[in-house]
């Protein structure tokens, strides 16, 4: 296979804190930054492209770019929330592409659990200004509660059980077991997730991702410089990003974007669904991940709950190896944005680095779902195929 | 159940009309005068056909559940749900005045107005049928 691929990830780090209590907000950002260059194997001075969203203290890049004093040719601060992250990469091979920047520079950091943010239960904070504010916050919408109806949806419409969703917590369970940087490293049953204290019915405790200080950078660049580093090389070879709303109040909240973006990111690397060897999918609450893997292709629509039953999600066990991490159930989740470490542990995967016990054998292309914003009101997903070569 | 403590509604320069008709127990949905469709939320610019020619319009307040959530950890709990109208949108909403454990999608459900913890009243459902209190 030699697929067209107009940039390469060549550095990934992933921060190895979970509780950030010394670490300023833009310190995590310059050693996650630091940490990525290493990787690679370049220099700050290198970089000439810097890619950041709104957990990037200041306005827009301004403030980050000048504490770590780059030099600049090219800036995005693209925000859908947990899944901007994703886009970036999309959007910095797109710019090293168009000939915008050669080495673009993504950095995802914070301290959410020092800054008392670490409820899922946080009610919105959002800027009254905001259309939909005036018509959600009023009837006290929560992130629990949306995923809670989506969840309930899902289970009315398909026979979605429980125990189904547990599985995927054991999964992740099972995989962070083997990280020794996991937040949560002891392996969970179907019993342990259905006997956890129902948090917001349907979903139990469980069922729900941790939240974490910390976080994450990646290096993109063009491919002459990639063919020029040690480090095994991981192309972008399929980018796919869209959102999704109410419609106007006809909606179904069982879907999610990532139709549509997993339909790009497929046309674009012309792969199919069955090709991928390894998946990492945003898993803010076990239900995110069925519904990507309904959207993505990997099962038909409705059929997710069998689909993860016995362990079908786990690596070297099932048909489809997802979060070797661990996830965001269980090993990481910075900032509640998950795109980052999605496509950290998926860039491992392609390089053979992931943990040898859940390492996928020949892992030759592998694909990185985000959902970022809420499922069942409005969203984004992102979706990037990477490929070894 | 019984007292609203969720956050007080902020109408804007727009909706204020909604707000006060809802302190008078009416419910009220955006319609285009161009393409006949109503929806929900309500704004000036009609999201199917973008004519800026939209008409509020009273609704019947029935509607059934098309899903819901127990927030049994909140200090006051009480159930989020989307209700599907009878003129056809889906909006966020709360049931009230229910048997928990017998809710389920597809149940019917009519409009009800509870002051809100400041000035304004706010649109919740109760079960219209089998299950109502």
């Amino acid at each position: 296979m030699s697929r067209h691929a107009a940039a390469y990830i060549v550095g990934a780090y992933e921060h190895p804190l979970r509780n950030a209590p010394d670490t300023s907000v833009a310190q995590l950002h310059a050693e996650v930054a630091a940490g990525a260059l290493a990787d690679a194997g370049l220099t700050k001075e290198d970089i000439d492209g810097f890619f950041c969203g709104p957990d990037a203290p200041g306005t827009g890049p301004l403030s980050l770019a000048d504490y770590m004093n780059l030099n600049l040719r090219h800036v995005d601060t693209t925000n859908t929330s947990g899944s901007s992250y994703l886009i970036h990469v999309a959007h910095a091979a797109q710019a090293i592409a168009a000939g915008k920047c050669n080495v673009a520079l993504i950095t995802l950091a914070g301290r959410p659990r020092q800054e008392g943010k670490s409820k899922g239960a946080l009610k919105r904070q959002d800027n009254p200004n905001q259309p939909d504010f005036e018509w959600e916050n009023p009837f006290g919408i929560q992130i629990l509660g949306v995923y809670g109806m989506v969840a309930q949806r899902h289970m009315h419409r398909y026979g979605t059980t429980a125990e189904q969703m547990a599985w995927v917590k054991v999964a992740a369970s099972h995989h962070a077991q083997f990280n020794p940087h996991a937040m949560l490293r002891d392996p969970v049953t179907v019993e342990d997730v259905v006997n956890s204290p129902l948090v917001a019915d349907p979903l139990h405790r469980l069922d729900c991702c941790i939240v974490t200080d910390g976080g994450g950078a990646l290096i993109v660049t063009r491919p002459e410089i990639a063919k020029s580093l040690k480090r095994p090389r991981v192309k972008v070879v399929g980018c796919g990003e869209a959102p999704m709303g109410q419609a106007g109040g006809y909606f179904e909240i069982t879907d999610t974007a990532a139709q549509k973006s997993g339909a790009a990111a497929y046309a674009e690397a012309n792969v199919k669904p069955s090709d991928i060897k390894y998946v990492s999918l945003y898993d803010s609450f076990t239900i995110t991940a069925m519904l990507q893997i309904e959207d993505l292709g990997f099962c038909e629509k409705g059929a997710v709950g069998r689909f993860v039953e016995d362990g079908n999600l786990i690596s070297g066990r099932g048909r489809l190896p997802f979060n070797t991490d661990g996830g965001g159930l269980c090993n990481n989740h910075p900032v509640n944005r998950g795109g980052m470490t999605k496509a950290l542990e998926a860039v491992r995967q392609i390089r053979g680095e992931a943990h040898p016990s859940v390492q996928v054998p020949n892992c030759d292309l592998a694909l990185a779902n985000a959902i970022g914003g809420q499922l069942g009101v409005r969203h984004a997903s992102s979706t990037l195929i990477l490929e070894r070569g | 159940m019984s007292d609203y403590l969720n956050p007080e509604p902020v109408p804007a320069p727009d909706t204020t009309i909604f707000w006060e008709a809802a302190k008078q127990g009416r419910l009220l949905l955006k319609q285009c005068r161009n393409c006949g469709k109503p929806h929900w939320y309500p704004r000036q610019l009609c999201p199917f056909c973008f004519s800026v020619d939209t008409d509020w319009i009273e609704a019947s307040g029935k509607g059934e559940i098309y899903s819901f959530c127990y927030m049994r950890k909140a200090a006051a709990p009480y159930v989020l749900a989307y209700v599907t109208l009878a003129e056809g949108p889906t909006m966020m909403t709360n049931i009230v005045d229910a048997d928990i454990g017998s809710l389920y999608t597809g149940q019917k459900v009519e409009v009800d107005f509870r002051k809100s913890v400041g000035e304004w009243s706010v649109p919740l459902f109760r079960p219209s049928g089998p299950g109502s209190l």
